[in-house]
């Protein structure tokens, strides 16, 4: 009965019970026999020059089989690490990469030789035996002293440290600017973040010589994408190359990109003839695995005393790090969404990224829509503190109300109503009451402040022929591949690859729909480059469901229509006087006479198909969206400073978002939590800190990079608004990044509206205790 | 994040232990809980040859009450303090400051003597022990807390030498002890422990210098009379508390003034 009502049925995960009771497949559960361990030396300065390596004592440990170097590993791997052009096509400056530093190490944790032993501890021993003679040399940290000519460089052999200076000029700027009759400037830090997944990296290869193929396992986002890489490295047909991600432990776009263990657990595995397993540490996965934001804002705005928009501008200082991310270039988004959910006259964003000695930022969970709702939702709060006009009023104002709505920069918002989230959310949170309550706190010299958030996203990479220039070829469609067997159950295979966020359930809900079929007879198969579907691009920009479940649903649908083919000829009936229903097709007028789906699905492989039929019940699905989805939402959220000790708390949170229609509420609801928790680590807790000299890295255990607990999330108040969109055909939006896009600027201007009594107009992040303290200190006469 | 090579030997007695210790040639350490030394191994910061293990030792596992004073065995849990309806009702400072310290699985595995011999700066326990002029025994000798925390991570303790008991006074009057920290779980910033004891009052200082601080220049203003308000004015005196990540030095003297006179506040 239920089964025509999958879509939009709050079931829990399929995928629970497994992971939840210890039974996860993740990287180091899973061994080989005759299987082998490496460990990285990695390079503890910033910058240096390798003078030498002398690799006798580790080779002569307990255990050891080899160590390498990139000497050794030259003859396996060729070429350089990956960079596309994403949003930054027009680079300055890109330090070729080989996997294994060979003559100058560039950021700390840098690879310079690996050691493979027969047992991890073993292996771990001897990477203390490998000794390199380094040569320092001067590191530059701080990316816009990186931007100064003369600047100390992040390699020696390059021109400057420029990777890419790229303005986007969205309509007439100094007319806007022109027309201003208030301005407000200011600068806004977005502080580096470690992407901190539950499981760590990890990658297993196992290289068989006698047919000339490998077989990687590792912890992917994107395992697709890394054949594509490791094989051409290698110099493998690509089709010789096997890469399977089972469970992935989270990812949060610290999976995405192809990173040197990638290729160096791999190549090892060749060159001794065993199965080669590396797990990252946690220490190592805060030195080495990208980092994310690491940027700094100059922003001003330019509006009417009436609080009418005019003019945004605004400078984005990217930190890259030693490298540029294969996807780093993709955070320069960031200035083309800057405008936000408003209307402009005119918005300019230059984005300047800019190479420094740590290790390379890449996209982390929203990258560059969290930054730019930040800075767009501050700049607004400030501007409406300037005009002493109420926040929600200001936004009200300026909302973009016509959709399709073409932004500044050309780019098309499929659908939205911004007025209806943000006056769910406000009466939600009772928002007058709200205000009232502030200013009886404030009577009473307390510092109580309200936040507001009004996001929009575009996400869903995405159409192929923009997403195509982006990567450098591959156009980001995704594919999925239906297969009905004989007694009527499913196979599914789609080219997405879950980290958590339940597609297991999801697209499975959207088949059982679509054929009719019980959810239990159907299997989602990911993460396996050998099995069933064709290319995917992996999951992450909350693409999944809008590209690869859209994929699923279109596979889904020519199989029922070819089933509906075959039906009709079992029923001796015309095909368009079929109705399928409950998974049965019936003829119209009399439905006693019917065929269900798996009576077809047998027929499919028995001997009496119509002539010309080709046997089987399967299909192929490539989708190609016609734009980006955009979800939007608002979220509101209340502190308490504590006026002595600076310690924030959150009092209250709201948050109404609408990424169209739901598939599963329960799954959208976990992403929101998860996504809004994630958003309070960057404003209140996380940051990455390296000295500012040396350029150490200072946070490299989890007591001090400062991942909240589930105590310091507050309780939320959810709710959605339901605006299909138009792109695809069942009307969905992504949610995985929106609470983590919509929380962080929640969170802070509510900390900022707090401290406002005592004329301080901005706080960067973290909002720590000892950082608001200082400002309280300083903002008191 | 993978420890050096160890030996590992497990004792049932202190006399064992000891033993053990002794072979193990001044490069063994105790294991008891676990939660410090081995974290610190992982990051290869500590790299004992030998481990021996004291988890067997169950004549250090205990909590008795004796003459006015509440003796409790080196390898009880923070847990077993928490619960425990003698330290409640005769040390309620004691149980208060157990049950905040660290997370469950911490509570269940580490121990009282393991917090005091480690004489981490960020402790909970070793601040009790100096306010209260608690002793500290071992299978030689008797030490007084105040002599017992010489320097971050310092104590008089010779490497053979096993702590076997702490021995507070009982203490059942107003009390309160006030931890600073970012998040739950979180060894304290700051915190500040205020207990009424024989008329007065004892005040002592987590993680404001190397070594648990008691305030006694805030003692004697409360013992004249002056409010918590003013007589926490003077908690940070003398103190030159080192900065970190998470806080600045100023700020930590700053968080000793306002925690003690909270403390201070709730606990009258
Ligand atoms: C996440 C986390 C949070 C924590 N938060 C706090 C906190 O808020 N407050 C707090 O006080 N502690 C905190 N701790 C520390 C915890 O209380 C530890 O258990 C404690 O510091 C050490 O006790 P242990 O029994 O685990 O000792 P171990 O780790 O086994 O040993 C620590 C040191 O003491 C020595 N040692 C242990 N027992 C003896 C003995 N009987 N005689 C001689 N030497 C001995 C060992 O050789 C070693 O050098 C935290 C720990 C963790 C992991």
């Amino acid at each position: 009965m239920a089964v025509s009502q999958m879509i939009g049925a709050r079931i829990q995960r399929r995928e629970d019970p497994r992971l939840i009771t210890g039974h996860g497949r993740f990287i180091e559960d899973r061994t080989l026999p005759g299987m082998v361990h490496l460990a990285v030396v990695r390079s503890p300065h910033p910058h240096a020059r390798i003078v030498s390596i002398d690799t006798a004592a580790a080779g002569a440990a307990p255990g050891v089989l080899a160590v390498l170097t990139a000497k050794e590993f030259h003859t396996v791997l060729s070429g350089t690490m990956p960079v596309a052009p994403a949003f930054a096509p027009d680079k300055k400056y890109v330090p070729p990469r080989f996997p294994i530093a060979e003559q100058e190490v560039c950021f700390q944790g840098e690879p310079v030789a690996v050691v493979v032993a027969s047992e991890r501890a073993l292996a771990a021993d001897a990477v203390d035996l490998v000794h390199v003679e380094y040569e320092p040399l001067p590191a530059i940290v701080d990316p816009e002293a990186a931007m100064h000519p003369g600047s100390v460089k992040a390699h020696t052999d390059g021109p400057d440290n420029i990777g890419w200076d790229t303005t986007f000029a969205g309509g007439d700027i100094e007319a806007a600017f022109a027309k201003a009759e208030v301005r407000v400037k200011e600068r806004i830090l977005q502080q580096r973040l470690a992407p901190t997944s539950m499981e760590t990296r990890g990658v297993l290869a196992q290289y068989s010589p006698f047919d000339e193929r490998l077989t990687i396992w590792l912890g992917s986002q994107n395992p697709h994408f890394i054949r594509f890489f490791v094989s051409m490295s290698m110099g493998m047909p690509e089709s010789a190359v096997r890469v399977v991600a089972e469970d992935v432990g989270g990812g949060f776009g610290g999976k995405i990109s192809p990173y040197p263990e990638d290729y160096l657990v791999p190549a090892a595995a060749k060159l001794l003839g065993r199965p080669v397993r590396w797990i990252e540490t946690r220490t190592e996965s805060i030195q080495t695995t990208t980092h994310g934001r690491g940027q700094v804002f100059e922003a001003e705005v330019a509006a009417r005393r009436d609080g009418t928009l005019l003019g945004l501008r605004l400078t984005q200082v990217l930190d890259l790090g030693a490298y540029h991310g294969t996807f780093g270039a993709f955070q320069a988004c960031a200035g083309l969404m800057a405008g936000g959910v408003y209307r402009w006259e005119a918005v300019e964003a230059r984005s300047v990224g800019v190479l420094t000695n740590k290790v390379p930022t890449d996209p982390y969970r929203g990258a560059g829509r969290p930054e730019a709702t930040h800075v767009c939702e501050r700049m607004v709060d400030r501007l409406a503190q300037e005009l002493g006009m109420d926040p929600a009023e200001l936004r009200r104002r300026n909302f973009a109300r016509e959709f399709p709505f073409t932004n500044n920069f050309g780019l098309v918002y499929d659908s939205g109503n911004y007025d209806g989230t943000l006056d769910r959310a406000l009466e939600l949170a009772d928002y007058p009451a709200l205000r009232e309550r502030q200013a009886e706190a404030r009577r009473a010299g307390r510092l109580v402040g309200i936040g507001i958030s009004t996001w929009v996203e575009i996400c869903g990479f995405g159409p192929a022929a923009p997403t195509a220039g982006a990567t450098g070829g591959i156009a980001l469609v995704e594919s999925a591949q239906v297969r009905v067997l004989p007694t009527g159950s499913a196979s599914v295979f789609v080219g997405t690859q879950a980290q958590g966020q339940g597609h297991d359930t999801t697209f499975a809900q959207i088949v059982a729909d679509t054929l009719g079929m019980p959810l239990e007879t159907i299997e989602l198969r990911h993460g396996d480059t050998a099995e069933g579907t064709g290319f995917g691009c992996g999951t992450y920009g909350s693409r999944s469901l809008s590209v690869g479940g859209m994929a699923v649903q279109q596979a889904a649908v020519k199989v029922r229509e070819k089933a509906r083919q075959l039906a009709a000829h079992l029923l001796e009936a015309d095909p368009d006087d079929l109705v399928f229903e409950q998974g049965r097709f019936a003829v119209q007028g009399s439905p006693a006479t019917g065929k269900s789906i798996q009576e077809v699905a047998l027929a499919a492989y028995g001997g009496s198909l119509p002539s010309g039929m080709e046997h089987g019940l399967e299909a192929v699905s490539y989708f190609d969206p016609s734009n980006w989805v955009w979800p939007f939402g608002a979220h509101v959220c209340l502190v308490e400073v504590d006026p002595e000790t600076g310690a924030v708390r959150i009092e209250q949170y709201v948050g109404v978002d609408d990424c169209g229609t739901v598939i599963n509420p329960m799954i959208v609801e976990g992403q929101v939590q998860g996504g809004v928790a994630q958003a309070i680590a960057q404003a209140l807790y996380e940051e990455v800190v390296y000295d500012g000299e040396s350029g150490q890295l200072l946070t490299g255990t989890l007591l001090d990079y400062l991942v909240p607990t589930m105590n310091e999330i507050p309780d939320m108040t959810l709710d959605r608004t339901v605006t299909p969109s138009p792109v695809n055909p069942l009307g969905v939006k992504g949610i995985g990044e929106a609470g983590t896009i919509a929380a962080t600027p929640a969170v802070i201007n509510a900390v900022c509206d707090a401290l406002s009594p005592l004329g301080i107009h901005h706080v960067d992040m973290p909002a720590s205790p000892d950082r608001l303290w200082r400002l309280m200190q300083e903002a008191r006469p | 994040m993978i420890p050096a090579a160890f030996e590992y030997s497990r004792a049932t007695s202190v006399a064992e232990a000891v033993d053990l210790l002794r072979r193990g040639g001044g490069e063994a350490k105790v294991l008891a809980g676990g939660h410090s030394l081995i974290p610190l191994m992982r990051l290869r910061l500590a790299q004992p040859t030998a481990l021996v293990d004291i988890n067997g030792v169950k004549e250090l596992d205990y909590i008795r009450m004796e003459e006015g004073r509440v003796r409790v065995g080196a390898l009880t849990r923070h847990a077993t303090v928490v619960r425990s309806a003698e330290v409640r009702r005769h040390l309620p400072l004691l149980a208060e400051i157990a049950g905040e310290v660290g997370d469950p699985q911490v509570r269940s595995r580490g121990t009282v003597g393991g917090v005091l011999a480690h004489a981490d700066s960020a402790g909970d326990y070793p601040t009790l022990a100096v306010m209260l002029d608690a002793e500290i025994v071992t299978d030689r000798r008797r030490i007084a807390a105040r002599d017992f925390f010489q320097h971050l991570f310092t104590t008089p303790l010779a490497p053979d030498e096993l702590v076997c008991e702490v021995v507070f006074p009982a203490a059942p009057g107003p009390h309160r002890y006030l931890k600073f920290r970012r998040r739950l779980f979180d060894w304290a910033i700051v915190a500040a422990g205020v207990q009424q004891l024989d008329g007065g009052w004892r005040v002592g200082l987590t993680n404001c210098g190397p070594t648990p601080v008691r305030a006694t220049a805030v003692e004697a203003a409360l013992a004249q009379g002056a409010t918590p308000s003013a007589a926490s004015a003077a908690a940070a005196d003398g103190l030159n508390p080192s900065s970190d990540l998470r806080a600045s030095s100023e700020y930590r003297r700053h968080l000793a003034r306002v925690l003690t006179r909270r403390a201070l506040e709730q606990a009258a």
